[in-house]
């Protein structure tokens, strides 16, 4: 029970002082002109590794499982600039089709 | 609505509060979704109903609070799943910078703002040229955060009427949802370098390291930012 509470708090303290480190420490500072090429390409970094590592990786491993279909869908209906929900529906129920079927 | 006409169409107004909920509803919807497995997963891992809770409102990152609540659940020790939230969240400090100038008022209200900072809102309020805005930001992360506290709650309530999320085939909304966010964000080629080189950084470290390591590494790749643009 308590190791419960002490993850709660824990990672709540962690998160929290992640997240407003830059803000509380350099807010309203411009940042130097030079970081600002690099800083732009931060979204694009951060977001790719996100959709790859969260489509191929398992705990540690790469592998290729369900997710990859609804992904796959999912990327044909960003082509076609569908909205971001029918991305999503179409990527969970797509998984979940492959799974029931398989 | 359409991420992609959002920062191009509002050109000659600026995007405010409203704009930035506007913006985050269908994503709010996903992590609503999201929200309830956590409360599901949680309940099961033996958290009790008020624990989940409490870590919806203060840690306030999905991906996070899977992996400590995994741990916890496997049998790992406290600080080992304090560890694993704290590296999964670590990209929040390089997010934090690039949001930093966009902040105002005493070091408090910073603090408070900055805890609104998750990937989607973060990816809403950026405004392409290396700017973020601050009310977009504000009212993007509001719109997450009541979805994904409230939908903590409601998994904790009624998980037991619910299935397996994997046969939902909710694990795949998650990649399709940052995808959705990725595509306005790479038109022009030194982005889409970024984006491969992030893609390779991570995958190749998933089996090498522990979780949240691959992503924090992956930021690397905008150090391409510091070559002169070519001619072309």
């Amino acid at each position: 029970m308590t190791a419960i509470w002490i993850v709660v708090l824990g990672s709540g303290v962690a998160t929290m002082l992640l997240k407003a480190a830059g803000p509380v420490l350099l807010g309203g500072r411009a940042l130097p002109a030079r970081l600002n090429g690099v800083v732009t390409l931060l979204g694009p970094a951060l977001l790719a590794a996100l959709v790859a590592t969260n489509t191929f990786g398992a705990d540690r491993a790469l592998t290729l499982d369900a997710r990859v279909i609804g992904v796959a869908a999912a990327a044909v209906a960003v082509a076609f600039r569908a909205p971001v929900l029918i991305v999503v529906l179409l990527a969970a129920s797509t998984t979940a089709l492959a799974r029931a079927i398989a | 609505m359409d991420g992609r006409t959002d920062g191009e169409g509002l050109t000659d107004r600026e995007r405010g509060f409203r704009d930035g909920v506007r913006s985050v509803v269908p994503l709010a919807i996903a992590v609503l979704a999201f929200g309830v497995t956590f409360g599901v997963l949680a309940r099961e891992a033996g958290m009790g109903v008020v624990a989940p809770i409490v870590m919806s409102f203060t840690t306030f990152a999905g991906s996070a609070q899977f992996a400590a609540v995994a741990v916890l659940h496997g049998g790992g020790s406290a600080a080992t799943a304090i560890l694993a939230a704290a590296l999964l969240n670590a990209r929040y400090g390089p997010i934090g910078i690039t949001v930093a100038p966009a902040m105002h008022g005493s070091p408090v209200r910073r603090f408070l703002h900055a805890q609104l900072i998750v990937d989607e809102s973060w990816a809403i309020a950026a405004e392409g040229d290396g700017r973020w805005n601050p009310r977009v930001l504000m009212g993007a992360g509001f719109g997450i955060y009541v979805a994904w506290v409230g939908g903590t709650a409601i998994g904790v309530a009624f998980g037991d009427l619910l299935g397996d999320p994997a046969r939902l085939g909710l694990d795949a909304a998650f990649p399709a949802l940052f995808l959705a966010l990725l595509a306005p964000q790479i038109r022009e080629r030194r982005a889409q370098q970024a984006a491969v080189l992030g893609v390779a950084i991570g995958l190749s470290l998933t089996p090498l390291a522990p979780a949240g390591v691959p992503i924090v590494a992956a930021s690397l790749a905008c150090v391409l930012g510091l070559r002169r643009r070519s001619a072309a």
